[in-house]
């Protein structure tokens, strides 16, 4: 199994869940997240004074696939997220030892 | 004083209420998540406090009879020896002027004041700066049965029409004092200390321009064309200066900001007040759209010269102030130099009004805070400072904020998902 996490633009989220969903992915974990990488946050203007922002909003997006999945799940996942800009996020793909599904005591596969 | 007059007085002194809670949203959207509701509580405390005060005694201070034009006097403690609607709805309205007058302070001191030595603070300056003060521009010899005579300033000629000098450079200046005892903020020009909501400050700004017609129309102290004519130029001169603001943030920044629109509506009343009543609709537009753009400018000079006046309570009411009143001795339609056949004299006594109320504000507002300073301390601890004061000074948060649930997420419809569809399940394999 895999653990898919996305860092995407806030506003592709919309998106990136009906892929997903299309897909047939039935769930993750969503959270809101700060940060940056080569945009390097942005400049806000208050009374004339300049603060740089550094960190911009951002959703993180988590999922597990089975192996097989992982490579199609990927594929939907950036497809949905881009937008050509600076800015659009990164995905990457972990590998988990055990899942357990809490309601039935599942195991691995069965619980993804 | 027909019953129309203390009806308009009546309502004017409503509407001058209004605007201390607006200037608390108008300051409290200006501050960080952590201390709004320290930021609302320094207005709405001074709300209470000063009424206290002036029935007790700051009536009697401010207008209370005597001949010495520095100061009312002791006749009328607990509003003894009055009654009527005029003298009654006066002793109202200018009881407003007064609460807002040392709440304005409170924007210089964002953050970082006790709550307990701001109001030890805005007590003792309320009773020996702000009601001789009153007493100086506000005492037209008019109140009732108690106005034996008229304070210094206004029987000298300076013209004052609703407080330029008494309330906005007097507050103005105290602001600087109070600002430079406490010093700065930690992280101040470090750290971004950004508005955290811009529409509070919006919505603030309306608040007190709505309250403002109270402020000046009611000046008057009757229902007549002279309140009329205030009420108009007051609406002129705030528009025009909001235009002024924004130009300046067009020309300087590259955008007309929400919060320079909220700012130049305030400078723009601002400096209005004092001359409301004395000048032109056009006049207004000129003293408007200068104070806007001069404001706009002025609100720089803390970072240049390094004092944290957190929410620009110099740049705006003290600029502004002294801007609207020195304007006077220009463009005031009885004695200024462009209608009075070259005649300086109102611009001398304009400016002498303005630099005099100034440095007395100044002086005191740096001695009581001193004072204050040394006797329990005036700001709070470092650590509670930095974790956010109002938890430390109140107990309290503004907000209670779900980290995970917000903008961008779309969580009315993950609420919608079927109850055992749980959200770490995906693919079917």
């Amino acid at each position: 199994m895999k653990l898919v996490t996305a860092v995407i633009k806030p506003h592709m989220w919309d998106a990136v869940r009906d892929a997903l969903e299309a897909f047939g992915v039935n769930g993750m974990t969503v959270t809101e997240a700060s940060g940056y990488g080569r945009q390097k946050g942005h400049t806000e203007v208050y009374r004339g004074a300049e603060y740089d922002v550094a960190l911009v909003p951002k959703v993180r997006v988590e999922l597990v696939v089975a192996d097989d999945d992982v490579d199609d799940v990927v594929g939907v996942l950036v497809k949905a997220a881009q937008t050509g800009k600076i800015g659009d996020g990164k995905v990457w793909v972990s590998s988990v030892d055990t899942v357990i599904r809490v309601r039935t005591g599942e195991t691995d596969e069965a619980a993804v | 004083m027909v019953h129309a007059d203390t009806a308009w007085v009546m309502t004017s002194a409503a509407l001058v209420l209004l605007m201390t809670p607006g200037l608390a949203f108008f300051y409290g959207g200006m501050v960080r998540v952590k201390s709004v509701l320290n930021m609302l509580m320094m207005s709405f405390v001074t709300i209470a406090v000063v009424t206290v005060l002036w029935v007790l005694y700051g009536y009697s201070f401010a207008f209370g009879g005597s001949d010495t034009r520095l100061f009312g006097g002791f006749d009328n403690f607990g509003l003894h020896g009055l009654s009527g609607g005029p003298v009654l709805s006066f002793v109202a309205f200018q009881l407003m002027f007064a609460i807002i007058t040392p709440a304005l302070i409170s924007g210089a001191i964002a953050d970082r004041a006790k709550f307990g030595a701001w109001v030890a603070f805005m007590a003792v300056w309320t009773t020996i700066v702000y009601f001789p003060v009153a007493n100086w521009v506000f005492d037209f010899g008019y109140a009732g049965d108690a106005g034996a005579g008229a304070g210094w300033l206004v029987h000298w000629g300076v013209q004052d029409f609703a407080g330029g000098t008494a309330v906005h450079v007097n507050a103005g200046a105290a602001a600087l004092a109070v600002c430079l005892v406490l010093g700065r903020r930690i992280g101040w020009r470090k750290d971004p200390m950004r508005p955290h909501n811009v529409p509070f400050v919006l919505l603030g700004a309306a608040l007190l321009w709505f309250g403002w017609f109270g402020f000046n129309a009611g000046s008057a102290l009757a229902a007549n064309g002279l309140a009329a004519s205030a009420f108009v130029n007051t609406q002129a001169a705030t528009a025009a200066a909001v235009c002024g603001w924004l130009v300046v943030e067009r020309i300087r920044d590259g955008k007309p900001t929400t919060l320079g629109a909220a700012s130049g509506a305030v400078a723009g009343l601002v400096a209005i007040t004092p001359a409301c009543g004395f000048v032109s609709p056009i006049g207004s537009l000129i003293i408007g759209v200068l104070a806007g753009g001069l404001c706009a400018l002025a609100v720089g000079m803390k970072w240049r010269f390094g004092f944290d006046d957190s929410l620009d309570v110099v740049g705006i009411h003290l600029v502004g102030g002294a801007f609207g009143s020195i304007a006077l001795g220009f463009l005031s339609l009885t004695g200024g130099l462009l209608y009075a056949d070259r005649d300086a004299a109102l611009l001398g006594k304009q400016t002498v009004a303005v630099l005099t109320v100034g440095a007395y504000s100044f002086v005191l507002a740096y001695v009581i805070a001193w004072v204050v300073d040394r006797v329990i301390g005036f700001r709070v601890d470092e650590d509670d400072e930095v974790s956010g004061i109002d938890l430390a000074e109140h107990a309290e948060t503004g907000y209670e904020l779900h980290p995970s649930t917000g903008s961008g997420v779309r969580t009315a419809a993950s609420i919608a998902r079927p109850a055992n569809a749980t959200e770490e399940e995906s693919v079917n394999a």
